[in-house]
């Protein structure tokens, strides 16, 4: 009895949680009318020219070009931020030097540090460099393991591996770079798929730093030109075409969750933040 | 003076761990340190440095304006979050099937996060003939004017927010699986009801874990940019014009980069004071739990 009411409120909640997600799918095949009158989720007709359209954009160019913007961010950052977190983190986890105590408090400063707070300043030092409207503002910080949470996920990991492993491969001859991409990494893959996964979430989230930084349509990741779109249609127009333009923007995000999900919440719940 | 040892193996260097964390300090100074010390000089010393350059800047009607914003949204929203997602991870907690299910379904709007699909979605929800207004007629109550009323147009971002409590409950929950269930049982002994567990061996055993989840909520809720952006584009009468908004107004609309930058740099030294008075208050610190 009390786990069937258990179970009615979780489902409850489950329902609230998803029903908008549904709708959205739903509302991308109705007419403007339907939208309106409607709270059913399910569309009176399945057609798929609304998808054609949607995929064409209200801007000069197709979804395709935006997702192949987004992605030309996504990966470097992705390769940016596996490795120079690996690297700060076994520094932090494995080894003893001057100031580490400051550096560490940094690195928590760095993790609660509002990017609204800082993104002004660093948006007149890329400016001055000629780089706005370049991918570097995006990518570059990804370099200097700018995602403090990464590095203390990663330093939990390595603190769960007997310091015996990296004896044992001193003694083979591994120096300090081969010891950690030899016989430390292949232990923490759990925690590489968490950081692979949060950097392209994040990075197909991100909205802030895209609007300030680029500026040309041209360059537009796929969250500028949903706005564009949103923008740029008025009162009366079909707003199916931009609910179906938010449904293929959230494909990508929830295909990426689904595969990596066991995984990735593993990486979550074991890293860092339970610690 | 003491010279410190350090104690690294045989044969590395006190420099190695200096060398492999220096992406970290290039970066930190880049991207923290600057940013700060950048802020607050064209924030406050465009016209040298005085005092008085300061308080006509915190005495700025609109910069209290949309501090008093934040301050509200915060306040409305990350309590309520906290409580909904602790609420959920502990009802998930009960060992019961299909959990899973559940925590996935529960997970997925948190993922979605600040996607702008999602935000047009919410926009789209809340219009006046929207779905929630459509609910809402169904249940037999008034249609809100969401978008006209003041108070309606900051609460649909709360609720936006309130919405995706997923990533707070998923760190609620692996908290929650840490808790070893003989103090449950010795409670249990002890005479302990169901509601007095949860005061007297819950929140105890999980309280460092609230304090984390309240920071990270709080940071969140106060560099809120990207919905009151969309959504409600700061309206009505600044109802939801957010410090983020303001920054954001101030250096990209009026060209006022001097305040852009003043408020930045205040936002992020009251961040900071927040964090430090919440660690105070609640006397949590690592080494007193050791």
């Amino acid at each position: 009895m009390k786990k069937a009411l258990i179970y009615l409120l979780l489902t409850a909640v489950a329902v609230i949680m998803l029903y908008p997600l549904l709708w959205l799918v739903g509302a991308s095949f109705k007419t403007n009318e339907e939208i309106f009158s409607s709270v059913w989720f399910m569309p009176k007709s399945l057609g798929t020219e609304v998808y054609k359209n949607a995929w064409d954009t209200v801007t000069p160019y197709t979804m395709g070009h935006y997702f192949i913007n987004t992605f030309m961010i996504i990966i470097p950052k992705i390769a940016f931020a596996v490795i120079s977190s690996i690297l700060v983190a076994y520094g932090f986890a494995r080894f003893d030097f001057p100031m580490k105590r400051l550096f560490y408090a940094l690195l928590i400063c760095g993790m609660l540090m509002p990017s609204i707070a800082t993104v002004m300043p660093l948006y007149r030092m890329w400016s001055r460099l000629g780089l706005i409207d370049t991918y570097i503002p995006l990518t570059i910080p990804a370099l200097f393991a700018g995602e403090g949470m990464f590095v203390f996920i990663l330093i939990q990991f390595f603190k769960g591996i007997p310091k015996e492993f990296d004896e044992a491969a001193r003694i083979d001859g591994c120096g300090t770079l081969k010891t950690l991409f030899f016989v430390l990494v292949p232990c923490i893959r759990p925690a590489v798929v968490s950081i692979v996964v949060f950097t392209f979430l994040w990075t197909m989230n991100d909205f802030l730093t895209p609007l300030i930084m680029i500026q040309s349509v041209e360059k537009y990741p796929l969250s500028l030109a949903l706005r564009l779109s949103v923008d740029s249609t008025g009162q009366g127009y079909e707003q199916s075409k931009i609910l179906a333009m938010s449904v293929i923007g959230i494909i990508p995000s929830i295909s990426v969750f689904a595969i990596a999900q066991k995984k990735f919440i593993s990486g979550i719940t074991a890293g860092g933040l339970s610690g | 003076m003491k010279t410190r040892i350090y104690r690294n193996p045989v044969g590395v260097s006190k420099y190695t761990g200096l060398a492999l964390i220096s992406p970290f300090i290039i970066g930190a100074v880049l991207f923290i340190i600057y940013p700060f010390i950048a802020s607050f000089i064209t924030g406050f010393t465009s016209d040298g440095i005085s005092v008085e350059n300061f308080r006509n800047i915190i005495s700025d009607g609109r910069i209290k304006a949309s501090a008093a914003v934040t301050l509200k949204y915060t306040i409305i929203l990350v309590p309520l979050k906290l409580a909904v997602s602790l609420g959920v991870a502990f009802l998930l907690n009960m060992e019961l099937k299909g959990i899973g299910i559940y925590r996935t379904a529960f997970y997925i709007p948190s993922i979605l996060g600040a996607n702008l699909a999602v935000i047009i979605m919410w926009q789209y929800l809340f219009t006046s003939g929207g779905l929630v207004n459509q609910l809402l007629e169904k249940a037999g109550l008034f249609p809100v004017s969401w978008y006209g009323d003041p108070d309606a147009a900051l609460f649909i971002i709360v609720l936006l927010r309130l919405w995706e409590f997923g990533s707070a409950m998923v760190i609620f929950l692996a908290a929650l699986r840490d808790i070893p269930r003989e103090l449950y049982d010795a409670a249990k002994v002890d005479g302990c009801g169901r509601l007095r567990c949860f005061f007297s061996v819950t929140i105890p055993q999980i309280k460092n874990i609230i304090f984390i989840n309240l920071i990270l909520q709080t940071i969140a809720a106060m560099q809120e940019f990207s919905a009151p952006y969309m959504i409600t584009n700061g309206g009505p009468l600044g109802s939801t014009r957010t410090v983020g908004m303001l920054i954001y107004e101030e250096m990209f609309i009026y060209g006022d980069e001097g305040t852009a930058n003043a408020v930045s740099w205040l936002l992020f030294v009251f961040i900071a004071a927040v964090i430090f008075l919440m660690y105070r208050l609640t006397g949590i610190s690592g080494r007193k739990q050791k």
